[in-house]
């Protein structure tokens, strides 16, 4: 069914659609709209589900895992300081192999308050153990929540859908709703190996010496290494049933380009725009979209712009005292690899929700094209000093 | 006398759930008090523990004490992982298994008091026991804000001991209007497993807070657990009550005469300092509050 969801929506309608059984959620601008429609299928009975309307964003994530524990399939959604009060059970539920899935809308880290995109929140769970993919429309959200379930019950990892403040959360676009009958054929119901069960009590969560816990993050890793298959073979799987394509990453005119331009999210969306008027004026440049950001995609990253000139990432975020933070991880992907390694410019742009406009990245493209590789790790787009 | 008819007449289940092969020092007061509990709950039954001293009393992976399923949680989710394993559990059709949130009394009384808060409000279909050491045991025995006045912790030291009362946790309990709160002994068992057969039988949040004493953290000799546990109810230091729907209190112990407090404090070397003024204060206190908990159960009876 067509329809003109706001992203927020899009993601409630993930939720309904997959079948989740329990939902614990806190609200937070701009996440609250994914609740409250959530709260409001619940007492419809459109979704026949569980609502804890808990009192924080840590116990909404504690209590998914709790849920997902005895093999229920949970959800819960946040945002910015939400995500960061919930830090310690983000550990858990990846420790723990709990395939939950969370929707966090990125949204800026307060002091000040700012209630508009960037992606500080959620790359500060960057070395959590949870797969993380950044949605660039709605339609992109409402799969990715089904998707998300679909791999995460399978590598036992959870799955951090990420979707911008405002620019998709408020922004209405016109969205294909599946039937559950059609998702039913994707996604089958959840079904836990290893989980709570008063047949076959175990503990769960127990001392790990210094023996032992290692071996379980070994295991962590194992599974992520898998995931990276699992997202594309079941990327290939979705478009078989529903028509649409995803991977880990998406290229756009990046045929016989000499500039790739790095994105993720929303910014993706309005660069290629920019990519369409760069080579109308002769400049060879195409685009390459991060979709997933953990587990990242080296190898696609490495055959899509190795011997290519130069790469421009477009960061909204930054790590302190270090970089961009895809402009980092980019960077560290090619350090080993042989061959002709494109130029690496790293711009921060947009952060605090400041609008990255096709101008702005022509500009970048601009000071990059100037250059014959450059000067320091950190460009500002811009910064108004 | 017939073994078996002397058994009947017991009231205590006979059943051993709980292995004694576990990590608990000796004469651990909360070992004894999960090891009733499990005889009431049975082999149907879920657990969490947040971080505690029975988060190592359990045993390490893969071994544990309790042959029920257990999940152990971060240190201030204990209240909340029980109510998602209960909404899990509920979501899946299996309404009959009990789910126990297990938590000592910093991870109930401190860290853990909001999302306790937030289930009880909601009245979560859960139990929720507090075994009470009166301080951070796990990390090696630091004052929690259920140490009672004068008593030392390693953040106490002697020249400087706790110089606030112990908080009254089951009168914020209470203030939320829950089915079923109670206090227990592990010195009363009977008495223990009456109120956790109660709350079995009992739909909503309910609460037990149950007096487990430590002599690893209380500096006494650890064949004194259960007649430490018993002085404390018959001085009145932890009287022994329910609380139904918040507002109907009923006293389980109330005898003709009290013992005093000094034959309770002497016995532990974390009140050793205190000296005879120290004393009366305390009875004084333990007075005022007897009162106050009379009034309650005259107000609503
Ligand atoms: C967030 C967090 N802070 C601190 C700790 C360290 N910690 C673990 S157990 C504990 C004390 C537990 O005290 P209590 O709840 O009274 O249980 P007991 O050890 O006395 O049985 C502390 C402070 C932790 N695990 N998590
Ligand atoms: S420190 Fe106290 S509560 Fe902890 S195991 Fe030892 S006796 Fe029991
Ligand atoms: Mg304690």
């Amino acid at each position: 069914m067509e329809k003109v969801v706001l992203g927020n929506h899009a993601v409630s309608y993930g939720v309904l659609v997959s079948r989740v059984q329990t939902i614990s959620a806190y609200p937070i601008t701009p996440q609250t709209l994914i609740v409250e429609r959530l709260s409001e299928m619940v007492a419809d009975g459109e979704l026949d589900a569980i609502f804890t309307k808990v009192e924080s964003e840590h116990s909404a994530l504690a209590s998914a895992i709790g849920s997902s524990s005895v093999g229920a399939r949970a959800f819960t959604a946040t945002s910015s300081q939400g995500l960061a009060l919930m830090h310690e059970m983000i550990h858990w539920a990846s420790g723990a192999r709990l395939p939950i899935v969370l929707a966090n809308v990125n949204r800026a880290m307060a002091p000040g308050w700012n209630i508009w995109t960037d992606q500080n929140d959620s790359l500060s769970c960057r070395d959590t153990g949870w797969m993380q993919i950044y949605c660039q429309n709605n339609q992109e959200v409402l799969d990715s929540i089904i998707m998300g379930y679909k791999v995460s019950e399978q590598v036992l990892l959870p799955t951090m859908v990420c979707l911008d403040a405002f620019v998709l959360s408020h922004t209405a676009e016109n969205v294909d709703i599946p039937e559950v009958k059609l998702v039913d054929k994707y996604l089958p119901p959840y079904k836990l190996e290893i989980k709570m069960d008063i047949d076959d009590p175990h503990s769960f969560g127990a001392l790990s010496s210094p023996e032992n816990y290692m071996e379980f993050r070994y295991k962590m890793q194992e599974a992520m290494d898998k995931a990276e298959d699992i997202i594309i073979k079941e990327g290939k799987e979705f478009e078989k049933i529903f028509g649409r394509k995803y991977g880990m990453v998406e290229e756009y005119r990046t045929e016989g380009a000499e500039i790739i331009l790095v994105a993720t999210a929303t910014i993706a969306s309005t660069a290629k725009a920019s990519i369409d008027s760069l080579r109308a004026k002769g400049i060879n440049i195409g685009l390459l979209r991060l979709r997933v950001f953990r587990p990242f995609p080296v190898k696609d990253v490495v055959r899509v712009l190795l011997n290519k000139k130069k790469a421009i990432v477009i960061d909204r975020n930054i790590s302190y005292g270090k970089s961009g933070i895809f402009f980092d991880e980019i960077k560290g992907a090619f350090y080993n690899i042989e061959g002709d390694k494109p130029k690496i410019f790293g711009y921060i742009a947009g952060l605090g929700g400041r609008d990255v406009t096709p101008e702005a990245i022509s500009d970048m493209v601009d000071d990059a094209m100037r250059k014959d590789k450059p000067e320091k790790d950190i460009i500002w787009s811009g910064v108004k000093l | 006398m017939v073994r078996g008819e002397t058994m009947s007449k017991l009231t205590i289940p006979q059943e051993e759930i709980m292995s004694s092969g576990h990590l608990g020092c000796q004469g651990c007061g909360a070992t004894i008090a999960m090891r009733y509990m499990l005889k009431v709950f049975g082999r149907k039954t879920m657990l969490t523990f947040p971080a505690c001293c029975w988060s190592v009393i359990d045993g390490p992976w893969p071994y544990s004490a309790v042959s029920v399923p257990l999940f152990h949680t971060a240190f201030e989710t204990a209240a909340i992982a029980a109510s998602g394993i209960r909404s899990g559990l509920d979501a899946l059709g299996k309404k009959d298994i009990n789910v126990i949130a297990w938590a000592g009394d910093g991870g109930t009384f401190d860290i853990g008091i909001q999302a306790i808060s937030g289930a009880a409000e909601r009245n979560d279909n859960i139990l929720y026991i507090v075994y009470d050491n009166e301080a951070y045991m796990n990390t090696g025995i630091q004052r929690s804000s259920a140490t009672p006045w004068g008593a030392w912790t390693t953040t106490t030291p002697v020249n400087n001991p706790k110089s606030r009362p112990k908080k009254d946790f089951v009168e914020i309990i209470a203030a939320h209007r829950v089915p079923y709160t109670a206090t227990a002994s592990i010195a009363y068992p009977e008495d223990f497993i009456k109120k956790l057969e109660k709350a079995k039988n009992t739909e909503g949040f309910k609460l037990i807070h149950v007096f487990a004493p430590c002599p690893t953290g209380w500096k006494m000799p650890p064949d004194l657990t259960v007649k430490i546990a018993r002085l404390a109810v018959q001085t009145r230091i932890f009287p022994v009550y329910e609380v139904e729907n918040g507002v109907s209190y009923k006293l389980n112990f109330n005898p003709k005469k009290f013992v005093p407090v000094d034959e309770y404090l002497k016995l532990q070397g974390r009140f050793r300092h205190l000296k005879e003024k120290d004393y009366r204060f305390i009875q004084e206190n333990v007075e005022y509050e007897w009162k106050f908990l009379n009034r309650k159960v005259e107000t609503f009876k």
